[in-house]
């Protein structure tokens, strides 16, 4: 499973530094994701397009987690040789993040 | 509670004019809020100006004010730009024109004063990457983040249309509101929600589904048809978010928990130059159709502000070549490799893009050599016979880059002036 299957993601950047904001579709799975998606998991994720520190922030009343992803390296909009400049897409690539764990959408009916 | 209803008609330069148009006639807005100015946008308007001293503000503003100010003024909306860019009196006196043209007596302010390169220490290091300021390359404008202060002076003259060059974006909002509500701008709480309520506001459709859209997963209605976010906010600071019935998008607590998050490094310390914004206990609520938000905290406003300084960083090419069909990204990557060969010593990327049967090599380069650039367009044309098999579709763009480099102002270095612009032809 890819953490597209259950979260969504947006990207903002400020000159070199990019945001990654993850929200899961349902909200009681955001003790999942906070376990599962972790600074380190997106650093070694993200490697190749962010060389800096990623810090995480937990917004519990949002169900967000917010990534701060320092030297990116195709960053600084005006002056990157990326074609994308502002490394909007980050946010799909991270959704590509395995999720190594047993998920069931909705609880078993008892049968 | 008195509350006042705030709309955004336009969240960058490009921005579509219909959502707006549809805001004025039928949102019933006190004010509309048109953010059409990035971080680079002045810098390139700088050098329009630089060319010609009646240009250098944003080059759309005579078409998108075409049709916004009729129904403004038939409206009684009070609108408030940033198009004024680089040159804020010239697009003033611009839509003086035009409003005299239409019969309307609307009354034009203009806020100046943020331009601060004759201010600004040169010397001083970047905080982007430490290195002095007049290494990067020759500068060409340094303008400083003016605050809500600056256009609530504009809007105490009465006026219906305010035109900035750059201020903060969220401070477009939080000045009206707080002009409409009568926040004491040293109250930290009401300047905190409204700052908010403008942070999610100024991408106009970033708020209502237009950047949101995933087939199977994230479905938006009727895309094509879009609608703008308004927010009608109460003395209390809370807002209510919505969009109007019949529009295309989606508003819920989804696409605004996005927004909210948009951009910001540092989720307890936004800063603005009219507060630091705490957004930790921020709520977002589904209610009755829109989406309640309350919550926003902050912190008394920095001593400084921030400064964006835009230099020539010469220009950027970019040249494309495709290859597709069985064994295409191996013919991709050896002509990436051939014009890397023949083009020794220079800096460029190469890169692959696309699938394995369907793909583009990409070459790009930053120089201010002239001839650098033609080399390697010339070099990724003549792939064509000179290349892999197959090779089609060449294109080769060459334009000129303006870097954006970041520095701080003492707030007191920062002079805001407004100006009410009268009729041309009006007798001293």
């Amino acid at each position: 499973m890819l953490l597209h299957d259950l979260a969504h993601c947006r990207a903002g950047d400020k000159g070199n530094v990019a945001t990654l904001s993850v929200f899961p579709y349902e909200e009681h799975l955001f003790p999942l994701l906070s376990r599962e998606v972790t600074a380190e998991r997106v650093r070694e994720h993200l490697a190749e397009f962010v060389a800096g520190e990623v810090v995480r922030h937990e917004l519990p009343l949002l169900s967000a987690l917010h990534f701060v992803c320092h030297q990116v390296v195709d960053g600084g909009v005006t002056t990157s040789l990326a074609l994308d400049t502002h490394g909007k897409s980050l946010s799909s690539r991270l959704l590509s993040l395995p999720i190594d764990v047993a998920w069931t959408p909705l609880p078993r009916a008892a049968t | 509670m008195q509350t006042t209803r705030i709309g955004c008609g336009a969240g960058f330069a490009g921005d579509r004019i219909e959502p707006a148009e549809d805001l004025l006639r039928r949102a019933g807005l006190a004010d509309l809020v048109l953010e059409c100015l990035g971080e680079r946008t002045i810098a390139l308007a700088q050098l329009r100006r630089l060319a010609d001293h009646t240009a250098g503000y944003d080059h759309r503003l005579p078409a998108r004010f075409a049709r916004l100010l009729p129904p403004a003024v038939e409206h009684g909306v009070r609108v408030l730009t940033n198009m004024g860019a680089a040159n804020p009196l010239a697009a003033g006196r611009v839509t003086r024109a035009l409003l005299d043209r239409i019969g309307a007596r609307a009354a034009v302010a203009v806020v100046t004063g943020d331009d601060v390169l004759a201010e600004i220490d040169l010397d001083a290091p970047a905080w982007e990457n430490g290195i002095p300021l007049r290494e990067h390359g020759e500068i060409v404008s340094a303008n400083a983040y003016l605050g809500a202060d600056a256009i609530a002076m504009a809007l105490e003259t009465g006026a219906d249309v305010v035109i900035t060059g750059r201020v903060a974006d969220p401070s477009l909002f939080l000045a009206p509101l707080a002009h409409r509500l009568g926040w004491d701008p040293g109250d930290v709480a009401t300047t905190a929600a409204g700052t908010l309520v403008g942070h999610l506001l100024e991408c106009a459709g970033q708020l209502t589904g237009g950047y949101f859209a995933d087939p199977g997963y994230q479905d938006v209605p009727d895309l094509a048809h879009l609608g703008f976010p308004f927010a009608d906010v109460a003395a209390d600071g809370t807002a209510e978010l919505g969009k109007l019935a019949g529009t295309g998008g989606v508003l819920s607590r989804a696409t605004v928990r996005e927004q909210l998050l948009y951009e910001i490094t540092d989720p307890a310390a936004y800063r603005t130059p009219d507060v630091v914004l705490d957004v930790r206990a921020v709520t977002v609520d589904e209610h009755r159709g829109g989406v309640r938000v309350a919550g926003a905290r902050g912190a008394p406003r920095p001593d400084r502000l921030k400064v964006s300084v835009g230099y020539r960083a010469g220009k950027k090419i970019e040249a494309e070549i495709s290859y597709v069909g069985p064994n295409a990204a191996a013919r991709a990557a050896l002509a990436g490799e051939i014009v890397t060969t023949r083009l020794s010593g220079r800096p460029l990327r190469a890169e692959v893009l696309g699938g394995e049967t369907d793909c583009r090599l990409r070459v790009a380069a930053i120089s201010r050599d002239d001839a650098v650039l033609d080399a390697i367009g010339d070099e990724v044309e003549s792939l064509y016979t000179n290349g892999p098999a197959g090779g089609g579709g060449v294109r080769v763009h060459i334009g000129e880059v303006l870097g954006i480099a970041s520095t701080l102002i003492p707030r007191d270095l920062v002079r805001p002036v407004v100006t009410v612009v009268e009729a041309a032809d009006a007798a001293p």
